[in-house]
């Protein structure tokens, strides 16, 4: 009668001869499939070498017969995504901007496109949330220079601000009125304007007669500025370059001259339209005029 | 048994070929085949209604639009706890069936396991039973073999291709897919998935087999860890089996007569139905050696060695065992669902305890009673699940603005989410004591319609008056409500308005 194993018996396979505490490792053959696995991992890896880029070398790295590349790779799915989006954006462009809200679907595009442009273009001074910074507009406030309404700003945008290379451009200059005007003058004016936003008479008090013969040519006789010139309302809470003596002091003795770059020249139409669109869906934007 | 010649490093799969065998566990096992097979084919086509606005599959992944559809439940993205609490139950319901029976899953709802077993019946169905496979497969190739094969794999891929098809079919609206399958229309990855499902069922179902158990799989490594000696799994009992005896039993039974005279001659093995009156006194045990056990096996091993890794408990041993002793007259449960606790108690002589009182052990009692929590607890938090929701996420670039008015306004990215499944219109409020106003970007009076069954997310702006406390503090607590206009429903969410101070 032959020896059976009994439940308890080691298994009967060759050990590698490492023994820890008694637990051996047992040298159980490997199955052949995976052998023929790890060859065909290996015939993978060639043909992958010979059809794609594999080796690094010193300039770049091997091309591979099939010439495929990253860039390549992005540039077409850019394309095919352009491509995709120029309806959209021939139907942006023919669009009324003041209309845009009745087309929810143009206008989800314009704000998704509109907001791509921005964060490319505009953030580097209004800032990657809009909110701006001392001299560079906050664009969520309701405080427009120029004009809030989306055919407004998309102007602005278009053709830019105080700049050489737009004769479009909108144009205004406030002068240093350091040139004109002694320091106790400036100073009384400060204070003036300084006091304007808590509902002072812009034509009377001590600094009522300078301001009547400086500045309401621009910021008219309320103070509440004009948007023909780019001239803000200094009634209002909003200071552009800082409400400080100091800050008041400086703008009103240099001159401001804030510029903004024209952006026909490196944006298409569609996309000034979208960020247009999107700038004005910030929060601050102003209702068109009713048709 | 150390050699000095060292044994192949690698080792050509061994073909098993499985005898058919018939018993309890056998039919159990088609029982379950029928209804896990039934589950996977038949459920995508289960039609449930709606509405208009949604789809009408009974059970549907929708990963194109984030839903998934489980008859009356719709599981949106951001309430995946539900899919992690139903893994969690896998998990501990694992762990109890495994503390319980030990690898039962592997053995009977594995569909590893169900495919190689509906895969062996059509292999047998072909080329007959276990000999006649054999045979074909030492045979030379032949047209009959060539035939034989042919059809077998043949038969075998419209299975895999069934299978594979079927998957794609729980992602999408399986009548139109089907249309489009058919029409070649369908898109290519539902292609490139059937094709690759094919395969893997083909392959695995048809050649890899028990390779997979094996090799592949880490469950059988994980369940050495999780069993203990109150384990139920299928055993041999071996102080009744050994020693083993071919033509020895004859000897040790003495040729007493056992069963009724049959042309005078006392028959030289018991009759089944006729009481066992031999002695056992010294030789051989129960086991005749006969293999039948190892014939049967699908993974092509033998239980008698003990318990072993690559055994998936399918209980199939079982079945032809009891089979075998029943001829001899034998009582069954030479080979049986056991305990490893059972063996020593049992050798010795002990009573064979229960299997129910293995299985009510405190162990599996606790398993039992956290699965029923995790599953009270989800049925709970599905019951108590509102139709509308809104999340709010402050707009913090930047904290807040100042309006031309010296107001103080903060904006919030809200996402409104309506889980009716018809439009509504949400209305918007800020909390009453928090002295802001509300508005909503692109919206009048904060009305904001969304979609059946439908996220909408919308830009709101609190503004808090010029010299108002919230408008010159630093952080003033405010709420967001959210009415359904039709059904009435509110939600709210608490925030934080940044003012002036706050800078």
């Amino acid at each position: 009668m032959t020896k059976h194993p009994k439940p308890d018996d080691k298994p009967q396979v060759e050990t590698t001869g490492h023994s820890w505490d008694g637990i051996e490792e047992l040298n159980n053959p490997l199955p052949r499939w995976w052998l023929w696995t790890l060859y065909g991992t290996i015939v993978f890896a060639v043909i992958y070498v010979i059809l794609y880029p594999a080796w690094p070398m010193v300039n770049g790295a091997t091309k591979g017969v099939l010439g495929w590349s990253t860039r390549a790779d992005v540039q077409m799915h850019i394309e095919q995504v352009d491509a995709s989006q120029t309806e959209m954006r021939a139907s942006l462009t023919q669009t009324d901007l003041g209309a845009l809200d009745r087309n929810p679907e143009l206008m989800e595009f314009a704000m998704n496109a509109g907001a791509a442009v921005f964060r490319t273009n505009c953030s580097q001074c209004h800032g990657s949330g809009a909110g701006g910074a001392v001299g560079y507009p906050n664009l969520l406030d309701d405080d427009w220079l120029w004009g809030g309404m989306v055919e407004d700003i998309a102007y602005t945008v278009r053709h830019g601000i105080r700049n050489e290379d737009d004769p479009d451009a909108r144009y205004s200059q406030m002068p240093a009125f350091g040139e004109m005007l002694d320091r106790d003058q400036i100073a009384t004016l400060v204070a003036h304007v300084r006091s304007l936003p808590d509902g002072a008479d812009p034509l009377s008090g001590p600094g009522g007669q300078l301001f009547a013969d400086n500045c309401t040519s621009c910021h008219g006789d309320d103070a509440r500025g004009d948007r023909t010139q780019g001239a803000p309302n200094l009634t209002d809470a909003i200071w552009l370059y800082g409400d400080s003596p100091e800050q008041v002091t400086r703008i009103i003795t240099r001159g401001p001259f804030g510029v903004m770059p024209p952006w026909n020249t490196r944006l298409s139409e569609a996309e000034i339209r979208a960020v247009a669109a999107y700038v004005h869906g910030l929060g601050g934007g102003e209702p068109n005029a009713a048709p | 048994m150390m050699s000095d010649i060292p044994q192949n490093l690698y080792a050509a799969r061994v073909p098993i070929f499985p005898r058919r065998v018939q018993g309890r566990f056998r039919r159990l096992k088609w029982w379950i085949m029928a209804a896990t097979l039934a589950i996977y084919y038949l459920t995508p086509w289960l039609r449930w209604d709606r509405g208009p606005n949604l789809p009408d599959q009974a059970v549907l992944v929708d990963l194109a639009n984030r839903r998934f559809y489980f008859f009356w439940i719709e599981i949106w993205p951001h309430e995946f706890y539900f899919v992690a609490g139903l893994l969690v139950m896998a998990g501990v319901g694992l762990f109890l069936f495994t503390a319980m029976l030990g690898r039962v899953w592997c053995g009977y709802a594995c569909p590893q396991t169900v495919w190689t077993d509906l895969f062996l019946v059509i292999e047998r169905w072909v080329q007959g039973d276990r000999n006649a496979r054999m045979r074909l497969h030492q045979a030379p190739w032949t047209g009959r073999k060539i035939r034989l094969m042919g059809t077998t794999w043949a038969l075998w891929l419209m299975v895999a291709l069934a299978t594979g098809g079927a998957w794609v079919f729980y992602f999408t609206d399986a009548p139109e897919l089907a249309r489009q399958l058919v029409t070649l229309s369908a898109p290519p990855i539902a292609y490139a998935t059937i094709a690759i499902l094919t395969a893997t069922t083909f392959v695995f179902g048809g050649f890899m087999r028990e390779q997979v158990c094996i090799y592949m799989c880490p469950w059988p490594r994980i369940q050495g860890a999780m069993m203990d000696p109150g384990t139920l799994t299928v055993a041999y009992r071996d102080w009744r089996g050994e020693p083993r005896g071919r033509g020895l039993r004859r000897q040790a039974a003495g040729l007493r007569v056992t069963g009724p005279q049959i042309g005078g001659r006392a028959p030289l093995i018991p009759m089944p139905g006729v009481p066992d009156t031999t002695t056992h006194v010294q030789g051989p045990g129960d086991c005749i050696d006969c293999n039948a056990c190892v014939n049967v096996c699908p993974m092509g091993i033998d239980i008698r060695d003990g318990q072993q890794m690559a055994c998936i408990t399918c209980a199939l041993c079982i079945d032809a065992c009891d089979q075998v002793m029943e001829k001899i007259g034998r009582p069954r449960g030479l080979i049986d669902y056991l305990a490893l606790s059972d063996a020593p108690r049992e050798a010795a002589g002990g009573a064979h305890i229960p299997a129910w009182r293995h299985a009510l052990r405190p162990r599996n009692l606790i398993y039992l009673a956290i699965w029923l929590a995790i599953g009270a607890a989800l049925v709970f938090a599905l019951f108590i699940r509102p139709q509308i929701e809104l999340t709010v996420a402050p707009v913090r670039n930047p904290t807040f603005v100042t309006l031309s008015d010296g107001s103080v306004r903060n904006a919030y990215d809200v996402r409104l989410r309506n889980k009716h499944h018809d439009a509504r219109i949400f209305t918007l409020t800020p909390g009453a004591d928090s002295m802001t106003e509300l508005q909503v970007e692109g919206h009048q009076d904060g009305q904001v319609p969304v979609p059946a069954d439908a996220q909408t997310r919308v830009r709101v702006y609190l503004t808090a008056p010029a010299g108002s406390p919230p408008a010159t503090g630093d952080h003033s607590p405010v709420r967001i409500w959210v009415e359904d206009a039709i059904s009435g429903e509110r939600a709210h969410v608490d925030s934080t308005f940044n003012g002036k101070d706050s800078r």
